[in-house]
């Protein structure tokens, strides 16, 4: 059995802090998860998907991966209002898709316990922006709880199922990069009996939110907030560690520099820290004290200075004289942020121990002594490592298909996933880019107001996930475009999670499998073909034909992703191999399509790695010298 | 207990969170507090994959610039990339194998000759041991081994408060059944080379 399963409490697991969490809602009985997976929320889900699949016997709870995060939202707002305990999981930017459904859900609240993950990406590891979703607590009016790593996370995930339904009203868990992808020693307690039967007693009065309901309900929000704050002023989560007359009031992961900081400054006597893991609504009360017991206090916060704003207003309404230090926005112009040597804190990218010490020694008049990097001196200039598709991806093969069909001068609207990589040379086909789905919506903008040849790029679980509506927008309006949907079988970028176009029976899973050639038919799409990308010269001619088509076209270009093809149905095919009698050294094949198995020997002609090969044959096509041939079988 | 912050570097496939996680197992297993942290943004697809292994009760998941105590990087160029986190003490242990990134492959950009570059790095730092782990993770007819082959250097240099009991427990429980023996020689190889470095 998996060790994120075991019923008694009492040992120790080392846990990644997403793990963390699966264990804090299994401790809390959690008994309904949805999702839409993104890093660094994914190994969330991920777990909860794989627990369930390994061990059917010993887990009580529903899972789904959900189309996208506002229908994650809804589906497990009827779950937690008919009394199941719920856990709804996304990346920041995720919950802007699910913005809506979350300032009404916050309205008419819940029945049984709801935690909210919202897992946020200070200096973008891995995603479009870094909002900093502490904004979305007041926003909607629901609490916020900031764990500082693993062990809390456990703790804190358990606790907000208990919090909710004290409240009656979701809660968010707001995590960053480095708390959800740390790993350390977690206690666990034991597993308590999940309840998974629902009851839902109609009360259209409290539930549906026509205006005359929701006027009701706001109140009846403004009212919980009242009694949440009254919590969060008690709360241990808000905690003082040390003790002086110099304050540091911080949260999330910064909590961590921060003690480790004091210890490194040897001035647990004269720093005290206020950890605000309740951090709204804020602990007002709490932190008038605290300003008031000290001379200086510096807010550290990653992202925007949401803390240090209102602790400047607490210290103007309870009249605390001391000084305030953060990123002082007002005194500095976010243009001047250096964030290698901050002067003071910056409102982009994440924060490290080191900037935190530094800005703290600085700002307190303390002594550091910190070991100096070493200089670069003398280091050569060191070739770039940028990731790149993978060998036999078939987005590679149609992105050359389209590219020697339409040529350089097309736009490409593109999508997020795997094929975002597109962007690199050689390939160069991504052109615009802002969120998941607006590849289609921003083709109609884009070959409206140029009246160029517009070839849009998006993935299959990003069709389904905000494609399918602009779609029907393009169709209904006449947009003049083609969309290329590249039907990998899987969410390949995220670690490979089912999606509705998904052929799920290879997975062993019991949903059914949505064919998007007929969803997109049904939407009034004229214009549609499949194409096998590896089919090179057939792939062409279908593209030919589509952009050719005035109005809206679809390309359906389907081969799965081999890595996600090794795990559920390994086929071997042989390798292929550059016979160097026949090559001439045109490097098409290295120059047009960059495939990470090819590489030049020292006579600057292109040789394949065997074993990276997987044998797709694109290359093979493209030489014009057919001197690309499969390796012999040995005999 | 001295805090001892160490940051592994590898590209991806080369088995770096894995070595990391065992070695946090082993930490947790022997009482010494541990955090572990791991950046693996495009990993799949050939990027570099760095983390942290913290030991020793401070509670930041991360490195910063110059705070490296020690820097175990599978691979040379890598080593040159991170050497920013490095400061005059620090303990560097490197595999001399280069894995050149594709742009090198296809002749867009040249691979430096990491031979005379870690001789710079060497007079940088408190302590470069460099050796071609490749070789041994080969020697021990595991290819992928180089993972095991760069943990037993590491615990070669007797910085750890971790004991090697724990660590080879570690490999033993957590490591796939058919590849134990090979791990265990790869780690007791590299372990070896270490030393005599
Ligand atoms: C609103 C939002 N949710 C989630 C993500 C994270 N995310 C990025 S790409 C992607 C899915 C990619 O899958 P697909 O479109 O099938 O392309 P593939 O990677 O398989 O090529 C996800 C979930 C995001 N960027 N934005
Ligand atoms: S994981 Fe799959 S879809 Fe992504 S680059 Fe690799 S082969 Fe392509």
């Amino acid at each position: 059995m998996d060790k994120l399963l075991t019923t008694s409490g009492g040992r120790q697991q080392l846990l990644l802090g997403n793990e963390a969490i699966v264990r804090g809602a299994l401790e809390a009985g959690v008994a309904f998860v949805t999702c839409y997976p993104g890093t660094p929320s994914s190994e969330v889900p991920d777990t909860f998907y794989r627990l369930r699949k390994q061990n059917p016997g010993a887990t009580r709870y529903y899972f789904e991966y959900s189309t996208n995060e506002k229908v994650a939202l809804e589906c497990a707002a009827g779950a937690a209002v008919a009394g199941l305990r719920t856990m709804c999981t996304m990346k920041h930017v995720g919950v802007n898709v699910a913005a809506d459904p979350l300032m009404t859900l916050a309205y008419v609240g819940v029945n049984a316990g709801m935690v909210i993950l919202t897992a946020d990406d200070p200096s973008l590891f891995s995603s479009q922006n870094e909002q900093d979703n502490r904004y979305y607590a007041r926003l909607s009016g629901l609490p916020l709880l900031e764990p500082v790593g693993p062990a809390e996370l456990k703790e804190v995930t358990k606790y907000a199922f208990s919090l909710s339904e004290e409240l009656g009203l979701p809660v968010l868990m707001r995590t960053t990069t480095r708390v959800n992808h740390a790993r350390e020693p977690v206690p666990f307690q034991r597993l308590p009996k999940t309840k998974t039967q629902g009851k839902f007693e109609k009360a259209p009065f409290q539930y549906v939110t026509v205006p005359a309901v929701s006027r009701n309900l706001h109140l009846k929000l403004l009212a919980a907030q009242k009694q949440a704050l009254a919590i969060s002023e008690k709360s241990d989560l808000n905690k003082i560690f040390g003790s002086g007359k110099l304050g540091v009031i911080t949260s999330g992961v910064s909590v961590n520099y921060v003690l480790d900081a004091v210890d490194d400054l040897g001035a647990k006597k004269k720093i005290k820290v206020l950890k605000l893991g309740f951090s709204w609504p804020l602990p007002e009360k709490k932190i008038a004290r605290f300003l008031k017991s000290v001379d200086k206090v510096l807010v550290v916060e990653e992202g925007e200075p949401i803390v240090e704003e209102a602790v400047n207003a607490i210290a103007n309404r309870c009249g605390a004289k001391c000084d305030i230090g953060g990123k002082q926005m007002w005194k500095f112009p976010p243009v001047s942020v250096d964030v290698e040597r901050p002067k003071f804190l910056s409102r982009a990218f994440e924060y490290n121990p080191r900037m935190v010490r530094e800005v703290m020694a600085k700002y307190f008049g303390l002594k550091q002594q910190a070991p100096r990097p070493v200089s670069l001196k003398g280091i050569p200039d060191l070739p770039g490592r940028p990731p790149n598709l993978c060998a036999g991806c078939p987005h590679r093969a149609t992105f050359y298909a389209v590219k020697e069909v339409v040529g350089p001068d097309a736009i490409h609207p593109t999508d997020i996933g795997c094929y975002t990589l597109g962007l690199l040379p050689p390939i160069s086909m991504a052109d615009f880019l802002i969120c998941m789905g607006s590849s289609v919506s921003s083709s109609g903008g884009l070959s409206f107001a140029t009246g160029k040849k517009t070839v849009s790029f998006i993935g299959d679980s990003t069709f389904f996930h905000s494609g399918l509506t602009g779609l029907v927008n393009a169709v209904h309006n006449n947009h003049d475009f083609t969309l290329v949907i590249l039907d990998n079988g899987t969410t390949a970028m995220t670690g490979h999670q089912p999606n509705p176009g998904v052929d799920t029976e290879a997975l062993g899973d019991p949903t059914t499998h949505i064919d998007i050639e007929q969803v997109v038919r049904g939407l009034g799409v004229q214009h549609v073909t499949t194409i096998k990308p590896f089919k090179v010269r057939s792939a062409m001619a279908a593209i030919q034909k589509a952009v050719d088509f005035k109005g809206v076209s679809v390309i359906i270009s389907q081969e799965l992703c081999p890595l996600y093809a090794r795990r559920v149905a390994p086929k071997t095919k042989r390798p292929f191999a550059v016979n160097p009698n026949k090559c001439k050294g045109h490097l098409d094949c290295i120059q047009k399509v960059a495939c990470p198995a090819m590489f030049l020997d020292d006579q600057g002609k292109a040789q394949i790695n065997p074993l990276q090969c997987i044998g797709c044959a694109l290359c093979a096509q493209i030489c014009p010298e057919n001197a690309i041939l499969p390796v012999k079988a040995k005999a | 207990m001295k805090t001892m912050r160490i940051v592994n570097v590898a590209v991806g496939g080369q088995g770096n969170l894995l070595a990391s996680n065992l070695l946090g197992q082993a930490a947790l297993d022997s009482g010494v507090p541990v955090v572990v942290s791991e950046i693996h943004g495009m990993a799949q697809r050939g990027g570099v994959v760095e983390s942290a292994i913290i030991l020793g009760g401070a509670r930041s998941p991360v490195v910063a610039d110059g705070e490296a105590d020690i820097i175990v990087s599978f691979e040379p160029v890598e080593t040159m990339r991170i050497l920013n986190k490095a400061n005059r003490d620090t303990l560097v242990l490197t595999n001399t194998r280069p894995l050149p990134p594709f742009t090198v492959a296809i002749g867009a950009a040249p691979y430096p000759d990491t031979t005379e570059a870690l001789k710079v790095v060497g007079r940088k730092v408190g302590k470069l041991i460099a050796f071609d782990g490749q070789d041994l993770a080969e020697q021990a007819e595991n290819p992928l081994s180089l993972n095991m082959v760069m943990l037993g250097a590491l615990f070669a240099t007797g910085e750890l408060a971790v004991p090697v009991k724990s660590i080879k427990k570690m490999i033993r429980q957590n490591t796939k059944k058919r590849f134990v023996p090979s791990n265990i020689k790869a780690f007791d190889l590299g372990y070896k080379a270490a030393l005599a470095a």
